[in-house]
């Protein structure tokens, strides 16, 4: 994973992006307007403007601590966890503004749904740990349930492993088969944009391909948005990608476009190694 | 502090050199010291072993000879006439089951009060140290408040009393175990529940309290085995009874009051039924023990 940009005439995964590059950004799914953040007094986001288009990966790209990560947190309003952490400003989705004091949270983090960068299996089964975020928004037969763990299982590449041992203890599963369990539990609730937060940085390169070939796979259904430290997985997976630095929104362009032709210096010494 | 050698194992040249005796010197008295406290620590380990040998031998070699079927079917009776601990066996049963059923709800909220709700609050802070306060309280200081406020208003011993008594030394074990479990879950499982758009009680109790279970039930079994033994608080509160009684408001026996009373009688059969019971509460409580390391003990 670290034999990164040594050619840097010719940037990685050319050849996938240039199959991208026809293609235009779609329409926003969620679009952040002016968003500052605050850990308590201190300023980590300073007035981000991004769009996420609908059905497209967006890769969030920078250096540790850039708010990248925050910016993702505030998209499912996790940071309410914690008192002291605040964002202002609009994050639109629908013509609503999910940062609005009266938004139900429980019903936003149904719609903005969320893996992180280590897997989080729930100590139960398998089939517990898909049933478990469903119960919450629906009600479903079991033979619902049923088809439902089948259908997000499949989605995640892990029901042919895991079709046997349903009712075995999530934790019995590798690390890789964990990471996609948890995006399966996050599919299964039917959210409309799914937040990766690093979501590969604790798997090993073959996990690491399968839930990247998931994430092309996915985008045909859900909007997505990936932070990540790899570049060539930022290549790889997103149509569009932010880069961020010391709590600002540097650029924002297609993947083409960020890697072959960055308007900013800073980002393109970033995405070439130069610092970070 | 001893000289170091250059990058390549050179002695610089014009550094500070190390004298080789002065080295052997330290090296020695390093080894000697090493041998004296090795030797204290096994010299106090075997004491403590011995101790704890001799006292479960004792309780082997006068309890056994005192067991027998009559121990487990009739009550205690005067001396001379054959009885048993039946009623003490019983009652002890009673009060520890239903100490126990009393003081671990309370100490599972409060637990997951300080975990959950109030981690930093001055509130919980203060709750926190009441807790630990109450768990080092001598407990016949519990005793005597029970009996200020359920044996004196209502003029008299009485076994829910006990049980009232038991539960409020189960509340504090309780609360730390379950405070302690609780901290010990990641703060990426909560949010990972938190993510599906679970709220904060489904939270709790469907993912923190399965992922501390294993946990929180052995300090449920601590605190059995803790009030099990307990003799100080019941003597100012169920008293004891001779006589065999299930009632929750007469005074009821348990096995550490009547070793108590037993144990210092001038009856030879008296004697023997005290080790009897001694016997049965320490294995009971070391079964219990046994079966809550099982427990804790981590599982792959």
């Amino acid at each position: 994973m670290s034999q990164t940009m040594n050619e840097t005439e010719q940037p990685p995964a050319m050849a996938t992006m240039q199959a991208r590059s026809a293609e235009t950004l779609g329409a926003a799914r969620i679009s952040i307007r002016g968003v500052d953040f605050f850990y308590g007094s201190n300023k980590a986001l300073k007035g981000i403007d991004l769009d996420l288009p609908e059905r497209q990966v967006t890769g969030m790209i920078g250096p540790s601590g850039c708010g990248k990560s925050t910016l993702l947190r505030v998209l499912n309003r996790m940071f309410d966890l914690y008192p002291g952490q605040r964002a202002v400003g609009q994050v639109l989705m629908d013509g609503v503004n999910i940062l609005d004091p009266g938004i139900d949270l429980n019903q936003l983090r149904s719609r903005v749904g969320m893996v992180f960068q280590k897997p989080t299996p729930f100590p139960m089964t398998i089939y517990e740990n898909i049933a478990f975020g469903v119960k919450l928004h629906e009600r479903l037969s079991k033979s619902q349930m049923d088809e439902r763990v089948e259908w997000s299982l499949t989605r995640a590449a892990l029901w042919d492993e895991s079709k046997d041992r349903l009712n075995t203890s999530a934790m019995g599963l590798s690390g890789g088969q964990q990471q996609r369990l948890c995006i399966a539990r996050t599919i299964a609730v039917r959210p409309e944009v799914i937040l990766l937060d690093e979501p590969t940085s604790a798997l090993d390169p073959i996990s690491t391909l399968k839930i990247e070939e998931l994430i092309d796979e996915l985008k045909e259904d859900f909007t997505i948005a990936i932070v990540t430290h790899n570049m060539q997985q930022a290549a790889r997976c997103a149509d569009q990608v932010a880069f961020f630095y010391l709590g600002e929104l540097v650029e924002v362009g297609t993947a083409t476009q960020m890697f072959t032709a960055p308007r900013e210096k800073r980002t393109q010494e970033y995405i070439t190694g130069r610092f970070g | 502090m001893s000289t170091t050698m250059g990058p390549a194992g050179r002695m610089p040249a014009s550094g500070p050199t190390r004298d080789r005796r002065v080295a052997d010197m330290l090296s020695r008295r390093r080894k000697w010291f090493d041998r004296v406290v090795q030797a204290l620590c096994i010299a106090a380990t075997v004491i403590g072993l011995v101790l704890l040998a001799s006292i479960l031998f004792t309780l082997l070699w006068r309890g056994v000879g005192a067991l027998g079927l009559h121990v487990f079917t009739r009550s205690t009776l005067p001396p001379g006439s054959h009885g048993g601990l039946l009623n003490a066996i019983v009652g002890s049963l009673v009060q520890t089951l239903a100490g126990t059923a009393i003081g671990t709800p309370i100490g599972l909220m409060v637990g997951t009060y300080l975990s959950e709700y109030a981690r930093n609050s001055v509130l919980g802070n203060a709750v926190r140290f009441v807790s630990d306060v109450l768990l080092s309280a001598p407990s016949i200081l519990i005793g005597l408040f029970v009996y200020t406020i359920l044996v004196e208003p209502f003029g008299g011993f009485s076994g829910i009393a006990g049980c009232v008594a038991l539960a409020i030394i189960v509340v504090p074990i309780v609360v730390r175990t379950t405070e302690d479990m609780l901290r010990l879950i990641p703060t990426e499982l909560r949010e990972a529940a938190v993510a599906v758009g679970a709220p904060k009680w489904r939270v709790i109790v469907l993912i923190c309290y399965r992922a501390a279970l294993d946990g929180i039930a052995t300090g449920i079994l601590l605190a059995v085995a803790r009030v099990a033994g307990e003799t100080a608080p019941l003597l100012f509160t169920s008293l004891g009874n001779l006589n065999w009684s299930l009632s929750l408001t007469q005074p009821m026996s348990s096995l550490p009051v009547t070793i108590y009373q037993y144990a210092g009688s001038a009856f030879d059969d008296w004697v023997d039924l005290a080790w009897a019971g001694a016997l049965l509460i320490t294995f009971g409580v070391l079964a219990l023990n046994i079966v809550a390391r099982v427990m804790l003990r981590p599982r792959s």
